[in-house]
């Protein structure tokens, strides 16, 4: 596999969220608009990249028996210092994400791509893959966020499209929204790869 | 009274599941049947409660007094890691019958998100040791709750006839979504 197609395999073909299916829990949690979509999915890539790094540099030193529990403490580790950072710099986002930040952590995406492709790979072609993935789930996460947004609030990225007075359909904001958009965006991409097929 | 609203909070208002959106891959993955959705349910029940315990203990016992809060993340992803292997070990020896009932689900929680973010919820909400664990037994139960709900809902939908678009996880969002907004109803009681 060659170096483009690293970074670009994460957009549709292993998609994380339309495709493997993974990280459901912030896909749902955080999507209520555009811009808490993507630094949701920013964070993550940030861990995601630096996670498979680290792995990768240090994956003949751990005995393989350990692996798991010591993959599990180097992304614990990067995510602590994202919510160092975020809660330094951007203490409203951070309110606003709340326990969804810890939660990296127990992103399956991250430990998964761990184990799959850093463990097994150099360190330049982890970032990459680290990068590649974490950059679908981005726009994944932004792309449903925009959905939200534009259906629930009337807006995208802030700002309002609808004229002033009108509100747009509250319940997608909610969570009941959040099940339904992915559930209507899911069987678009179905139908969109179908047709690639 | 205070406990009653804290557990009423717990399994309706605020599911952990079709409101908080913790656990959602157990919910979409070990829903296809009520009999399995039941076992994991109570397997989260019993693991969730031993673990906010812990956390709790951890938390006020340890990181506080020595001023390393910031270890929050890292310290308890561990213990609970550990938690649900010794979980297992001792259900192995000490009652056989539970653990066959329970045994294969216990790996897979924990990577359940739903089980972390209680730990960190109950100490975002500053709760005391009994209000803690109250919370997440009830946390646990809504949890239980949502996912037979959902796998009962699971079993008619393999009968019926979904468009090929449709099939399979899409319209179990949607299904979800309707449920979701049927929990919203009890939005009114605490």
């Amino acid at each position: 596999m060659n170096k483009l197609q690293l970074i670009t395999k994460g957009l549709i073909k292993e998609n994380p969220t339309f495709v493997l299916l993974l990280g459901m829990c912030p896909t749902l949690g955080t999507t209520t608009s555009a811009i808490n979509g993507m630094s949701m999915g920013l964070a993550t890539m940030f861990v995601l990249i630096m996670s498979n790094i680290v792995v990768s540099l240090v994956k003949n030193v751990i005995p393989a028996k350990v692996r798991i529990p010591s993959f599990i403490v180097i992304i614990a580790s990067f995510v602590t210092v994202v919510q160092l950072v975020m809660q330094a710099y951007v203490p409203d986002l951070y309110n606003t994400l709340g326990v969804f930040i810890p939660l990296i952590v127990v992103n399956c995406i991250i430990l998964g791509r761990a184990e799959a492709f850093a463990s097994k790979h150099g360190p330049f072609a982890s970032m990459l893959d680290g990068l590649g993935i974490g950059l679908g789930f981005t726009c994944s996460l932004t792309l449903l966020g925009i959905v939200r947004e534009m259906l629930g609030a009337g807006s995208v990225f802030g700002a309002k499209f609808l004229p002033a007075g009108t509100d747009g359909i509250l319940i997608f904001v909610l969570a009941p929204g959040a099940f339904i958009a992915l559930g209507y965006l899911l069987v678009l991409f179905n139908k969109f790869t179908a047709r690639l097929r | 009274m205070e406990y009653f609203v804290i557990i009423i909070s717990a399994i309706f208002v605020n599911n952990i599941v079709l409101a908080q959106f913790l656990g959602i891959c157990p919910f979409l993955g070990v829903s296809n049947k009520v009999s399995t959705s039941m076992g994991m349910g109570m397997a989260v029940t019993f693991v969730m409660t031993i673990a906010s315990l812990v956390a709790y203990v951890l938390q006020y016992g340890v990181l506080v007094p020595l001023g390393i809060e910031y270890m929050q993340t890292i310290v308890f992803i561990l213990v609970i890691a550990a938690l649900v292997q010794m979980v297992e070990i001792v259900l192995k020896k000490v009652s056989p019958a539970l653990y066959q009932a329970l045994g294969i689900f216990l790996p897979l929680i924990t990577t359940n998100c739903a089980v972390l973010g209680v730990a960190i919820l109950l100490v975002q909400k500053e709760f005391n040791l009994a209000q803690s664990v109250v919370f997440s037994a009830a946390t646990a139960l809504g949890f239980t709750l949502a996912l037979v709900l959902f796998a009962g809902l699971r079993e008619k939908l393999e009968l019926t006839d979904v468009p090929k678009a449709f099939k399979g996880v899409p319209i179990a969002l949607i299904v979800a979504g309707i449920l979701a907004m049927a929990f919203m109803g009890f939005s009114g009681l605490v």
